[in-house]
C-alpha cells in the first residue's frame, strides 16, 4: 500500500468510527467501544513485539494494574476526577513496568518471555490472593470518573456516546504519539535493536537503557488501555491479568501483523469481532477461535496485513504465467 | 512445625515435585531438541487425566487404564507432530506460541464437548487404598507413595534411555547440532516424532497418576502448564536434569509456602523463578 492510500484508508476508517454512535444502538457502541480500548492494548505490545523485537508474555499486567488503579483510586460513592486518575493509573503501570523491566530485561529469547509471564502471574496472584482489589471476585468501579475542570465539564463518561468518542480520541492520540516515537531517533534504535542488538551496542548505544525505557512505555499506554476498560465496564477482577488476556493481546498483535500500529489496530477489531460473531453462533465458541488461530499460523505467517500484498503478488503471478 | 507433619509436608512436595517432572521433562525436551515451544503441553495432562477418568469407568481399573492409555497417547502425540508441529520447525518462537495457544482452546473446547464441564473423581485402584500409619494420628495414604516410586523409577529409566542408548545418543545429538546428525545419515524427522510422542505420553500419564489425588477438572491443564514452564526455565531449556532439580524445587516452594506463609503461598514459584533467573539468567544447568 504506498502513502497516499494508507492515509485514505486510515481517514476513512476513521471517518466510520466517528459515525458508529449515529447508529443510536448501544449495544454496537459499547461493543466498539471495547474494540477501540484493545486497539490501544495492542499498539501499546506491538512497540515491544514488533517494533524492539521483545515478546512480552505478561503484558496484562499492566492493563490490569490501571485498571485496578482506577478502582481503588476512585472514591467509593462519588465521582474521581478523570484528570488525576487517568495519569495515577498509568503512571502505576509506568511504575510497575519500569521496575520489572529492571529484572526482565536482564534475559534474552525464550527466557524472557517466561519471565515476563512468571511477574505477570506474581501481579495476578497479588490481586487473586490478597483483599487488596476484592480477591478473586474483583471490585467495581462504582461511579465513571468526572471530567469536570473547575465548574466546567467539557463531556460526561456516564454518557455511551461521550464516552466513545472519549476512547476514539485516545485511541488516534496514542497512535499518532507512538508514530512519532517511532520517527524519533529513540525509535530508530528500538528497530535497529530488533534487527540486531549486538550492532546497536557496538555502535555505542547502551541498548539495555533503551529497551527498558520502550518496556515502561509499553506498560503505560497498555495502562491507558486498562484505564479505559475500568471506566468502560465498571468492574475490575484478576482475570484482567491473567496469561489468557496476555495471550489473546499477542494474538491481536500477530493477527494484525507485528510491526504495524495500523495492523495492531486491524488485528484487534479482527480479534474482537471474531470472538462476538463465534459467540453469538455457539457456546463452543473457542473451538472456532482456536482452529482459527491455528489455520493462520500455518497459511498466514504475515498476519492480517500481509493479504493486500499477498493477493497482489497472487494476481500478478497468475498474470505472468 | 512438628517432626510429623514435616515428614507428611516433604513427602508430598517430593510426589508434587516428581509429578511435575514428568510433564516438564517432555516439555524440556520438545524445547530443547526441536526448538518448539508447546504452550499445548499441559494439554496432554489434561488429555491424560480425562482419559484416565474415561477408560477407568469403561473398564473400572485405573491401571488397566494406564496401560491402555499410555499406546494411546504415544500414537496422539506422533499424529499431532506429523499433522501440526513438523510444520513449526522453522518458524519463529511467536508462531509457535500463536499455534499452540490456538491447540488450547480447541483441545479445551473439545474436552467439554465430549465429557463436559464437570469434576469428575477416579477411583484409587483397591489394591493401593490404603495408608501408612506414621504416628499415632498421622498416616499417608500409599497412593501418593506409589505415585512417586513410579516417578522414580521413570527418572531412572529416562536417564538409561539418554545416557546409554543408540536412540538417547541421537537424541543428545540432535540436542546439540541437527546438521551434524542429518549429515551423519540419522532421520532426524523421525528423532523429532519419537521425541515429540514421548514427550506427551510422559504428561498424559502425569495427568493419569494426578487425577486420583486432584480429580479431574476443566482448565487442569494451565495451571501445571504455567508451572512447568517455569521448571523448564529455573532448570535450563533443554536439560532434562535440570528439570529434575528445578521441579524438586518448586515442589518443596510451593508445599512448604502453602504451610509457611499461607498468604502469599500463590506467589511464590513465581519469586523463586525470579530470583534463580537474576542468579543465573539461563537457568540452574544449562543446555547440555
Amino acid at each position: 500500500m504506498n502513502a497516499q492510500a494508507s492515509l485514505i484508508f486510515k481517514l476513512v476508517a476513521l471517518a466510520v468510527l466517528a459515525c458508529v454512535p449515529l447508529s443510536g444502538e448501544s449495544f454496537y457502541v459499547e461493543m466498539i467501544s471495547k474494540m477501540l480500548v484493545m486497539a490501544i492494548f495492542a499498539m501499546s505490545l506491538d512497540l515491544l513485539v514488533g517494533f524492539t523485537g521483545l515478546v512480552s508474555f505478561g503484558h496484562a499486567a499492566y492493563f490490569g494494574i490501571a485498571a485496578y488503579a482506577a478502582a481503588l483510586l476512585s472514591p467509593k460513592y462519588d465521582a474521581g476526577n478523570l484528570w488525576l486518575l487517568l495519569p495515577g493509573a498509568v503512571g502505576l503501570s509506568a511504575l510497575a513496568a519500569f521496575v520489572i523491566g529492571l529484572f526482565v530485561l536482564r534475559t534474552k529469547g525464550i527466557y524472557f518471555i517466561m519471565v515476563t509471564l512468571a511477574f505477570a502471574q506474581m501481579a495476578y496472584f497479588v490481586f487473586h490472593d490478597t483483599p487488596v482489589g476484592g480477591g478473586s471476585d474483583g471490585i467495581y468501579l462504582n461511579v465513571k470518573p468526572s471530567a469536570a475542570i473547575g465548574g466546567w465539564e467539557p463531556f460526561d463518561l456516564g454518557n455511551g456516546t461521550h464516552q466513545y468518542y472519549f476512547i476514539l480520541a485516545l485511541m488516534v492520540l496514542v497512535y499518532l504519539f507512538l508514530r512519532r516515537v517511532l520517527q524519533s531517533p529513540f525509535g530508530r534504535v528500538l528497530v535497529g535493536i530488533k534487527s540486531n542488538e549486538h550492532r546497536m551496542q557496538s555502535m555505542g548505544y547502551l541498548t539495555y537503557r533503551y529497551k527498558l525505557g520502550a518496556f515502561t512505555l509499553a506498560g503505560a499506554l497498555g495502562g491507558v488501555a486498562g484505564f479505559l476498560y475500568a471506566v468502560l465496564f465498571g468492574f475490575v477482577t484478576p482475570e484482567l491479568l491473567s496469561w489468557h488476556e496476555s495471550g489473546n493481546v499477542l494474538l491481536m498483535v500477530i493477527l494484525g501483523g507485528m510491526g504495524n500500529l495500523v495492523g495492531a489496530v486491524v488485528g484487534a477489531f479482527a480479534f474482537e469481532g471474531m470472538r462476538g460473531v463465534f459467540e453469538s453462533w455457539t457456546e463452543h465458541w473457542q473451538l472456532l477461535m482456536g482452529g482459527v488461530i491455528v489455520a493462520l499460523v500455518l497459511f498466514l505467517p504475515g498476519g492480517l496485513s500481509s493479504l493486500p500484498a499477498r493477493i497482489r503478488r497472487a494476481l500478478q503471478g497468475g498474470e505472468a504465467k | 512445625m512438628d517432626f510429623a507433619t514435616f515428614l507428611i509436608q516433604t513427602l508430598n512436595a517430593l510426589q508434587y515435585g516428581l509429578l511435575l517432572f514428568l510433564v516438564a521433562s517432555g516439555l524440556t525436551l520438545v524445547f530443547g531438541i526441536m526448538g518448539i515451544i508447546n504452550l499445548a503441553h499441559g494439554s496432554f495432562y489434561m488429555i491424560g487425566a480425562y482419559l484416565a477418568f474415561v477408560l477407568t469407568s469403561a473398564t473400572g481399573s485405573l491401571v488397566l487404564a494406564i496401560v491402555l492409555g499410555i499406546p494411546l497417547a504415544l500414537l496422539f502425540g506422533a499424529f499431532l507432530e506429523w499433522l501440526l508441529f513438523s510444520h513449526l520447525y522453522k518458524r519463529d518462537h511467536l508462531e509457535q506460541v500463536l499455534l499452540t495457544y490456538g491447540l488450547i482452546l480447541v483441545f479445551e473446547e473439545l474436552r467439554s464437548l465430549l465429557v463436559g464441564n464437570d469434576v469428575h473423581g477416579v477411583n484409587i485402584p483397591a489394591f493401593l487404598d490404603a495408608s501408612i500409619r506414621l504416628t499415632e494420628v498421622m498416616t499417608y495414604p500409599v497412593y501418593r507413595l506409589a505415585v512417586s516410586a513410579v516417578c522414580v523409577v521413570l527418572a531412572v529409566a529416562l536417564y538409561f534411555v539418554i545416557q546409554r542408548t543408540r536412540l538417547g545418543m541421537m537424541i543428545r545429538a540432535g540436542n546439540d547440532d541437527r546438521t551434524m546428525v542429518e549429515a551423519l545419515g540419522i532421520n532426524i524427522n523421525m528423532i523429532y516424532r519419537v521425541v515429540f510422542a514421548l514427550g506427551v505420553a510422559l504428561a498424559a500419564l502425569a495427568g493419569m497418576l494426578a487425577a486420583p489425588m486432584s480429580s479431574v477438572f476443566p482448565n487442569m491443564g494451565s495451571q501445571v502448564l504455567i508451572i512447568s514452564f517455569v521448571i523448564v526455565v529455573i532448570g535450563g531449556i533443554g536439560s532434562v536434569w535440570g528439570a529434575l532439580v528445578a521441579a524438586l524445587i518448586v515442589g518443596f516452594a510451593d508445599t512448604f509456602g502453602k504451610v509457611l506463609l499461607p498468604e502469599i503461598s500463590g506467589m511464590i514459584v513465581y519469586l523463586v523463578m525470579a530470583v534463580v533467573l537474576l542468579w543465573r539468567p539461563e537457568g540452574i544447568l544449562k543446555k547440555g
